[in-house]
């Protein structure tokens, strides 16, 4: 079966400037290679800087890539960047609501925003505002308006407590049990064993490993991802 | 269809934080247009001397000019914060919307602000005295005016990476043009260099614009060609800057 998504060589060099105040490049994503299956959890895991953001922001067409292609569905996401943007739905990691706007226009401006007619927006966030009551919760209620195919989740548990982390993450499996595919980054090791089908590890922009979180541990002979993960990216990796 | 949808959408977003905000936004709109009416029509205005009617009269069509450059320039700025700040402006960038429709919403929303404080420009010019000769021309003009200006403050907003730089943009270029273009006085006493730098700005033929349809003299067809040259220009150049956000 075709892939949900392809990442093929996918390249973000940022103009930059040196300490020395010259210009300069910096390579954030280098050459990333990988394929997300249709309804699996993906979890993209790194240290600070190694590029999942940026990873995320290319796959959710915020940002070109410098180099490399994105296949949605066997489909260029460029050429698509509409239809692509109809699937998938985005939890950033800093809240970005509009701050003029109540929570509730900010559900509706979303919904008008994805061609929901009023009948079906306004079912669908009353549906949803069962979940909410922190803003983080919101986001992910956001994104979830217009029934996307594929989730983003960037860094979706960061600084929250250990009971509403455990609502997400119940909410991620519903999503996933719904036929959603799930592209997520964590700080949090636990969190990619808990929720994700297969991890990449990612440090200086490039991938290190791709595996399963069970297979990841066997075959290094550790008994933890956050094991596997220190172990893999506490390697100094050469750019 | 969508096209049309998306624009509503970006400016039904607008239309809902103005409406919350519409008896504030009236009021302190009326500030600035009652000391200019006062300062220059009353006080200042009695001593000078035109060639067609009062000062008052002069004076009107110039502060319309000014004004709704300032409000339409104003009301789209938020959209800095919104990319730079509070990154709200990633929720556009996302949806599968038609890009220019988030340039025109915007930019619709802006010239909405622009004329409302024009119309209250004007109610209060009446109440002074002032007599203005109105026509679909002279509407038309001060909407195009509006979208020339809205349409660089969604430039700025696109191209600028800082609080203090949008600020300079006030002192640097709206604050000159406020003075210099035909506002309170003639261009014609200005030096010969100096008025053809002046007839550059847009600002220049929307004074001269509304000036002559205000007092019922003759306009040239060449003011309009250029505000309408601005617009397409700046309409154009807003497309391409929200559409490189993503590099």
């Amino acid at each position: 079966m075709q892939p949900m998504m392809e990442l093929e060589a996918l390249t973000k060099r940022f103009r930059h400037k040196d300490p020395e105040g010259k210009a300069a490049w910096k390579t954030a994503v280098d050459g990333l290679t990988l394929s997300v299956e249709r309804g699996e959890v993906f979890g993209l895991l790194g240290p600070n800087g190694a590029g999942k953001t940026t990873t995320i922001r290319m796959l959710t067409l915020l940002m070109e890539p410098t180099s490399g292609r994105i296949l949605y569905d066997g489909r260029e996401a460029a050429a698509h960047a509409q239809a692509v943007k109809q699937i998938i739905g985005v939890v950033p990691q800093h809240v970005n609501f509009d701050q003029d706007l109540t929570v509730r226009e900010n559900l509706e401006l979303h919904a008008r925003l994805h061609h929901m007619d009023r009948a079906a927006r306004e079912a669908r966030i009353r549906q949803l505002l069962d979940y909410v009551g922190m803003k983080r919760r919101l986001l992910i209620v956001r994104a979830l308006i217009h029934r996307p195919r594929v989730l983003f989740l960037d860094e979706p548990t960061v600084a929250l407590d250990p009971q509403v982390r455990r609502r997400i993450w119940s909410l991620v499996r519903k999503m996933k049990a719904a036929g959603v595919t799930v592209f997520l980054t964590t700080h949090y090791i636990e969190e990619a064993e808990a929720l994700c089908d297969r991890v990449a590890m990612l440090a200086g922009g490039h991938l290190v490993d791709l595996d399963t979180p069970a297979h990841f541990c066997e075959k290094m002979g550790l008994s933890t991802l956050e094991d596997v993960f220190l172990a893999l990216t506490g390697k100094k990796v050469t750019p | 269809m969508n096209a049309l949808m998306d624009i509503w959408t970006v400016f039904w977003r607008d239309w809902v934080v103005l409406k919350r905000r519409l008896t504030k936004f009236i009021l302190s709109r009326m500030v600035a247009p009652m000391l200019y009416l006062v300062a220059f029509g009353w006080g200042l205005g009695r001593s000078i001397e035109v060639s067609s009617g009062t000062y008052l009269d002069f004076l009107v069509p110039g502060i319309l000019a000014l004004n709704s450059m300032n409000i339409s320039f104003n009301s789209i700025t938020p959209v800095h914060a919104e990319r730079i700040y509070h990154k709200s402006l990633e929720e556009y960038l996302i949806a599968p919307i038609w890009p220019p429709a988030f340039v025109i919403g915007k930019v619709l929303a802006a010239v909405l602000r622009g004329l409302i404080s024009s119309a209250l420009i004007v109610v209060l010019a009446l109440l002074f005295g002032a007599h203005i000769a109105f026509s679909p021309l002279f509407l038309a003009v001060l909407v195009l005016n509006c979208i020339i200006f809205a349409e660089i403050g969604f430039l700025a907003a696109m191209k600028i990476s800082t609080y203090e730089e949008m600020g300079q943009v006030n002192t640097y270029i709206l604050l000159p043009m406020s003075f210099l273009c035909g506002t309170f006085f003639s261009t014609h006493a200005l030096p010969a260099a100096v008025r053809i730098f002046i007839e550059l700005l847009p600002l220049t033929h929307t004074s001269y614009l509304l000036r002559g349809l205000g007092t019922g003299t003759a306009v040239s067809s060449l003011s309009l060609l250029v505000l309408l040259a601005y617009a397409l220009f700046c309409f154009v150049w807003g497309c391409r800057a929200f559409s490189q956000l993503r590099r």
